[in-house]
């Protein structure tokens, strides 16, 4: 199983528009993408922005992101990208 | 009829009440569907893609930041982990509007009790169910007016970005709102447009269709049917006001050059950069339930660190005033549950009185805020909330030296506490009064009840002599008295708390520039002799004109 751990980087967190741009890039993957804050807590799944937005992930706060399959490395080099992007 | 509400896009404007209030109503509890449970599901997964697809639509019409709230909102639609609540209900035979329902509230619910940001997005939740369920059950939602040759004010209990996307700010002299806050999306929008906008305006609503209203979107008052001349003064006092605003700058004092330093009231990080962009000092009161709510567990040390390092950070000369958790009543916590049930909440286990409960997390905040003031060389200063007695001061004091805290103080805004100040003083190195809270149980009077409104009015010459009490009982004993809460944010009341020797004044950092420039056109002397004529007045609305009539440029300023 592939994972990334990135820090989010954006003044509004892992919200709003972040929040979109990494869903949206979760959903064209094939496989499930999870997340989870790097201090814990259940991961939920990548690709729901409601999920995603409830985890509540702060500016400075570092997430961890699994995914497994063909291709998952890519997904999570881009998903890692997105989060660190200020 | 005259309202109140939170101004939060400047300037002025009227025109004709439009009210979008209405609502779809709630789908009953318990509605089923006919047996086909795929065919439902089906019905259900097709509203949702209309939905989301009208949002995208719209949003491409609008472009700029309405295009991606929209997309985010079209996202949220179509989010998997609501269809697949929506699907399980349909199959246990709930009907498609009534699953739809249930599905957005499991949702809603838990963005409200995260709070702030997250919580004012519950209200974009609220739209998009109802745009769901309107498409399902063949109703017609409210919509715009066309545009016309008049500019209307709209009023509304919340504006989604659905609704404000399309808009133009030739089409809307004004914003006008029951719910939301700074960052609601109404306030967002409006600054966008440059439209004036009064959020969490209790009683905008009952507003009547069509009627001439006036909206100063700075002081926050919106008023029904002002005359010819009223709209002309409201206009030349925001002229004027926005020019004496601009004139001053620098720190927080009196024209004769008395130091009132500025301090800004903060929720969370997000709120630090406009504390400094609007001219703050420092922080006079950090909130930190941003931190707890709508967690089962209270957060690590390392995380606290580094909230109250970036406040510390943000603000390297100021002080920086952190108030420990204030749990309870309105704001419960699944791990601080109270001792028993409180039939009256606001009367209850709260503030400090659950901390010391609880010390291990009062313990864990206090050393957690330790680490980040040795750390970084800022003036970090701790209090407590709902403190009472001189025993409950000395028992923090006391916690905060075992932390080794440097600056411990308490919050007075329990009336005990502000008539005995003297004896709370002496435990700690400074005291912050909280007027919100202060004047709900000096009156009485629950401060969300609109209908009580008037006992809250800041201006309350018993709240003053509460204030004037224990400001000098802080002067006496040589240590700071501050103020914070929604009286420091009033530029007159702001002189009058300055007379009364306030040592810092803390508040919402859109105040700070009108409370800046009010004190900077006033002398010391003034201010005092506007304290003491105020807290001779019998009534509120006395006090604020015998104040004003000390304060001579208030009125020439717009303020």
């Amino acid at each position: 199983m592939g994972e990334r751990k990135a820090t989010v980087a954006a003044e509004v967190g892992l919200h709003a528009r972040p929040a979109a741009t990494f869903v949206q890039t979760a959903m064209k993957a094939p496989m499930d993408i999870r997340v989870a804050k790097v201090t814990g807590g259940e991961p939920v799944n990548g690709k729901s922005i409601l999920q995603i937005m409830a985890l509540d992930v702060r500016q400075g706060e570092t997430i961890v992101i699994t995914a497994e399959g063909e291709g998952a490395e890519e997904v999570l080099d881009q998903l890692a990208s997105i989060a660190s992007t200020p | 009829m005259n309202l109140r509400g939170v101004g939060v896009s400047p300037g002025i404007g009227h025109g004709p009440a439009y009210l979008l209030t209405a609502r779809v109503p709630e789908p009953p509890e318990g509605a089923t569907h006919a047996g086909d449970a795929d065919q439902e599901k089906e019905r259900a997964v097709m509203a949702l893609a209309q939905v989301a697809g009208e949002l995208e639509a719209r949003g491409d019409r609008a472009g700029g930041e309405a295009r991606e709230i929209l997309k985010a909102q079209a996202l949220m639609a179509e989010d998997p982990g609501l269809v697949v609540k929506i699907r399980s209900l349909i199959d246990r035979g709930t009907a498609a509007p009534r699953a739809v329902h249930e599905a957005f509230t499991k949702y809603r619910d838990v963005l409200e009790g995260v709070g702030g940001y997250l919580g004012e997005r519950a209200a974009d939740l609220d739209d998009l169910r109802d745009r769901v369920i309107a498409q399902l059950t063949g109703q017609e939602l409210p919509g715009l007016p066309p545009p016309g040759d008049t500019p209307y004010v709209l009023v509304a209990h919340d504006l989604a970005p659905a609704d404000t996307a399309l808009l133009s700010g030739h089409a809307v002299a004004a914003f006008v709102t029951e719910e939301g806050g700074p960052t609601s999306h109404t306030a967002i929008m409006a600054r966008a447009l440059g439209v004036p906008a009064v959020v969490a305006c209790a009683g905008a609503t009952t507003l009547r269709p069509g009627v001439e209203v006036l909206v100063d979107g700075t002081s926050g008052e919106v008023r029904a049917r002002p005359t010819e001349s009223d709209v002309a003064r409201a206009e030349s006092v925001d002229t004027a006001r926005q020019a004496a605003i601009d004139r001053v700058t620098g720190p927080g004092r009196t024209k004769d050059g008395h130091p009132v330093p500025l301090l800004a009231n903060v929720g969370g990080p997000a709120d630090l950069e406009a504390a400094r962009s609007c001219g703050a000092e420092g922080v006079g009161l950090y909130r930190t339930e941003f931190l707890f709510l709508g967690r089962a567990e209270p957060p690590g040390a390392e995380e606290q660190e580094r909230a109250y390092r970036a406040a510390l950070e943000a603000f390297p000369g100021g002080p920086v005033i952190v108030r420990t958790l204030d749990a309870g009543a309105d704001k419960p916590l699944a791990f601080l549950p109270p001792g028993s049930a409180e039939p009256n909440p606001a009367l209850g286990e709260r503030g400090l009185r659950l901390l010391r409960a609880h010390p291990e997390v009062l313990e864990t905040q206090l050393d957690a805020l330790a680490t980040a003031g040795a750390g970084s060389g800022g003036r970090l200063r701790v209090m407590a909330p709902m403190v009472t007695t001189a025993e409950e001061a000395r028992w923090f004091a006391a916690a905060c030296r075992a932390a080794d805290l440097p600056e411990a103080g308490v919050m007075i805004e329990v009336p005990a506490a502000a008539l005995r100040a003297r004896d709370l003083v002496a435990e700690v190195d400074f005291v912050s009064a909280g007027t919100n809270d202060l004047a709900q149980y000096a009156f009485a009077a629950d401060r969300e009840l609109g209908a009580l409104s008037e006992l809250h009015d800041p201006w309350q010459p018993a709240l003053l002599d509460l204030l004037a009490g224990l400001l000098a009982a802080a002067a006496q004993a040589g240590k700071p008295g501050g103020v914070c809460g929604e009286a420091a944010a009033d530029p007159g009341l702001a002189c009058v708390l300055a007379g009364l020797g306030a040592a810092s004044l803390s508040m919402g950092p859109a105040a700070l520039p009108a409370v800046r420039a009010a004190l900077a056109y006033h002398t010391l002397e003034q201010c005092r002799a506007a304290a003491e004529s105020a807290r001779a007045a019998t009534t509120a609305a006395g006090a604020r004109a015998a104040a004003r009539a000390h304060l001579t440029e208030l009125e020439a300023l717009g303020l």
